[in-house]
C-alpha cells in the first residue's frame, strides 16, 4: 500500500501531532518502509485462527468496588503544568 | 579486593563473615559511579547522596541489633521507567523531564521492603522505544566494553551500569528484547520473566500486552535472588498472575542430564553474524557434553513475529501515549493558546522522533481501512506464534538461540535507519509476542573482544528451567572469570 502525504497528515491529526515539512517527508518514507515489511503478516498462514489480545488467557478479574482515598493531592497535582485550587487548569473552551 | 567486582551473593557472604559492612559497600559503589559515570553515562538521576545517608541509617540499625533482611543495604539501579515516589521518573523523555511520581511502582515497594538502596535512575530509549539507548532525550550511554559502541536498549543504562560495576544489579523492562539484548551487548545476565509474573503497576506503559519488568545481574544466582524479590501477584495489575510464591534459587543446579534443548535452525540463518553463530554452536556442543539432549528443529516465525511485534507494540503505544496531553504530565508548550494547541504543540515539541514515528505507525494500523489488514492480522499471527511455541514445548524443555544477530554496534550506525534498528530485535520479540520467559547470558566474545549473548527461552512460568539451564552453563564455562569490560576508548 502506498502512503500519501494526505494520509500522513490525517494520521498525525488523529494522533494530535503537528509535523514540520521535513518530518512529513521523513515519516512518509519510514512508514512506507515499515509497512512494506509489516505486510508479511498478510502472507502468514492464519486462516481460521482466532485473534490473541493478550499474552495470557483472557479472563475477568474482579475485586470489590470500594472507594480508596488517595490523600496526597499535592503530589498528584505537582506534575500539572498549570493548576488552580487543586484542579488542573486549561484555557477557556467555551466563549 | 575490589568490592564492586563482587556479585550480591558474594557481598552477602562477606557481610555475614564481617569482612564488609553496608557502609563500605555503598561507599565503594558511590566512588565507582563518580569514577565511571563521566565516560559511561548510564544515569539520568544519581541518588548517591541519598544512598550514602540510607546506608548509614541501615548500618546503624544493624549495629543496634535490629534484624533486617539479607538484602538490606544492598545497592540497586532502577530503569527510569519505573515510578519512584518523590524521585523523578522521566522515561528519558522531554515530556516527563520533571515528572515526580506520587507513588511507588509495586516492584519498587518490594525493593524498598527489602531495605535495598536505590543508587539512581538509569538511562533508556525514550519511552523504551529503541534498541541502543541513543533515543534518550538526555544522553547517550556507552558500552563499557568499548565506549564507541552502544550498550543496546532500551534498558541500556541498566545493562551498562551493571557491566561497569556501578551497581551490583538493576531492574529493567522488556517489551521486545529491551532487557535481553542490552544484557547480551554488555556481557551480563538479563531475565525477562513470563508475562504476568511481575506486576506492571507503576511502570510507565509502552505496550501493555508485551511489557514486563525483569532483572540485570552479574550472574545467574543473583538473577534468581532478585527475581524472588520482584515476582508475585498484585491486585493492582489485573494481568498479574497468581502462581504462588516460589524460591527460584532452588533452580540453581548444575545437573542438566536429560534436559531437552531445542535449537530452531531459522534463528541461526540469514542475518546472523558468523561469529555469533559460531559462539552459539560452541555453547550448544558444551550442553551436549554436559548431558543435555539437543535437537535441531524448525521454528519459522521470526520475521512474522517481528512484523507482528511492530504492529501490536506501536498500536498499543499510540493508545498508551495518548495520556500525554500537556495538562497532567509536566510538559506544556509555551506557544499553545487553545486547548487543541495544548495537545498538539506539547506532544509535537516534547516527543522525540522515534516516539512520534511509532505513534504514527500505531495510529495508522488502528485507523479505519487498515485495521483488518494490519492490526487484526497481527493478532492472528500472534496466535500462530503462540501455537508454534506450544508445539515446540511439547517436545523441548528450553529453546536456545542467539540473543541478538550481532554484538553491540557502533554509536550512530543505526540511529537514522529505523528498519535496521528494528531488525536487531529479530531473535527476542517472538518471546514477548508469546508471553514467554527468556534469559540472556554471555557465552563468549567475538574477535574484537565484544560479548556475545545466548538466549534461553522457556515455557510459560517455567523460569526455574531456564535459570537452571543458564546456571549449569555459567558454572561450567565461567565467563566472568575470563572476560571483563575494558572501557576501550
Amino acid at each position: 500500500m502506498q502512503v500519501s502525504k494526505e494520509e500522513i497528515l490525517h494520521i498525525a491529526n488523529l494522533a494530535q501531532l503537528e509535523l514540520k515539512d521535513e518530518e512529513i517527508e521523513k515519516y512518509m518514507e519510514n512508514l512506507q518502509e515499515i509497512l512494506d515489511f509489516a505486510n508479511i503478516v498478510n502472507n502468514a498462514p492464519v486462516d481460521g485462527l482466532d485473534v490473541t489480545i493478550g499474552a495470557n488467557e483472557a479472563k475477568n478479574v474482579f475485586r470489590k468496588d470500594e472507594v480508596k482515598l488517595f490523600k496526597d493531592i499535592d503530589s498528584l497535582l505537582q506534575n500539572a503544568p498549570e493548576q488552580t485550587n487543586h484542579m488542573f487548569k486549561i484555557p477557556k473552551v467555551l466563549d | 579486593m575490589d568490592i564492586t567486582e563482587l556479585t550480591v551473593h558474594e557481598l552477602q557472604e562477606k557481610i555475614k563473615n564481617k569482612e564488609l559492612n553496608i557502609k563500605q559497600i555503598n561507599e565503594a559503589y558511590i566512588k565507582r559511579i563518580k569514577e565511571k559515570e563521566p565516560e559511561v553515562q548510564a544515569f539520568i538521576t544519581e541518588l548517591t547522596e541519598e544512598g550514602e545517608k540510607q546506608a548509614e541509617e541501615i548500618q546503624t540499625r544493624i549495629d543496634n541489633g535490629e534484624k533486617l533482611g539479607e538484602l538490606a543495604g544492598i545497592p540497586i539501579g532502577i530503569k527510569d521507567i519505573i515510578c519512584t515516589k518523590g524521585v523523578k521518573t522521566t522515561c528519558a523523555s522531554k515530556m516527563l523531564e520533571n515528572f515526580v511520581a506520587p507513588y511507588d511502582a509495586t516492584v519498587m515497594k518490594k525493593i524498598n521492603a527489602e531495605n535495598m538502596i536505590d543508587l539512581g535512575k538509569l538511562n533508556m530509549d525514550e519511552f523504551a522505544m529503541g534498541g541502543s539507548t541513543e533515543y534518550s532525550y538526555f544522553k547517550k550511554t556507552k558500552n563499557p566494553w568499548d565506549l564507541s559502541r552502544v550498550p543496546g536498549g532500551s534498558s541500556g543504562g541498566s545493562a551498562a551500569a551493571v557491566a561497569a560495576n556501578m551497581v551490583p544489579w538493576a531492574l529493567g523492562t522488556d517489551t521486545g528484547g529491551s532487557i535481553r539484548q542490552p544484557a547480551s551487548f554488555c556481557g551480563v545476565v538479563g531475565l525477562k520473566p513470563t508475562y504476568g509474573l511481575v506486576s506492571r503497576y507503576g511502570v510507565v506503559a509502552f505496550a501493555s500486552s508485551l511489557d514486563q519488568v525483569g532483572v540485570f545481574t552479574k550472574d545467574v544466582q543473583d538473577c534468581a535472588m532478585l527475581l524472588n524479590v520482584i515476582a508475585g501477584h498484585d491486585e493492582m495489575d489485573s494481568t498479574s498472575v497468581d502462581v504462588g510464591n516460589k524460591d527460584y534459587t532452588q533452580a540453581l543446579q548444575k545437573d542438566i542430564k536429560g534436559l531437552k534443548i531445542g535449537v530452531p535452525k531459522e534463528f541461526y540463518g540469514e542475518g546472523i553474524n558468523q561469529e555469533v553463530k559460531a559462539s552459539l554452536e560452541t555453547a550448544i556442543s558444551k550442553y551436549k557434553e554436559m548431558g543435555a539432549e539437543v535437537e535441531e528443529f524448525s521454528l519459522d516465525i521470526a520475521k512474522h513475529a517481528l512484523a507482528t511485534y511492530y504492529i501490536i507494540a506501536c498500536a498499543e503505544a499510540s493508545s498508551n501515549l495518548g495520556r500525554y496531553d500537556g495538562i497532567r504530565y509536566t510538559y506544556r508548550s509555551a506557544e499553545a493558546k487553545t486547548l487543541k494547541e495544548i495537545y498538539k504543540k506539547s506532544r509535537s515539541e516534547a516527543f522525540g522522533a522515534e516516539v512520534k514515528r511509532r505513534i504514527i505507525l500505531g495510529t495508522y494500523v488502528l485507523s479505519s481501512g487498515y485495521y483488518d489488514a494490519y492490526y487484526k492480522k497481527a493478532q492472528q499471527v500472534r496466535t500462530l506464534v503462540m501455537n508454534k511455541f506450544n508445539k515446540a514445548f511439547e517436545k523441548y524443555d528450553v529453546i536456545v538461540t542467539p540473543t541478538s544477530p550481532t554484538v553491540a554496534f557502533k554509536l550512530g550506525s543505526k540511529s537514522n535507519n529505523p528498519m535496521e534498528m528494528y531488525l536487531s530485535d529479530i531473535c527476542t520479540v517472538s518471546v514477548n509476542i508469546a508471553g514467554l520467559p527468556g534469559i540472556s547470558i554471555p557465552c563468549g566474545v567475538d574477535s574484537e573482544g565484544m560479548p556475545i549473548g545466548m538466549q534461553i527461552i522457556g515455557n510459560k512460568f517455567c523460569e526455574e528451567t531456564i535459570i537452571k539451564t543458564a546456571y549449569a552453563y555459567e558454572q561450567e564455562t565461567k565467563f566472568r572469570e575470563k572476560y571483563k569490560p575494558i572501557f576501550k576508548k
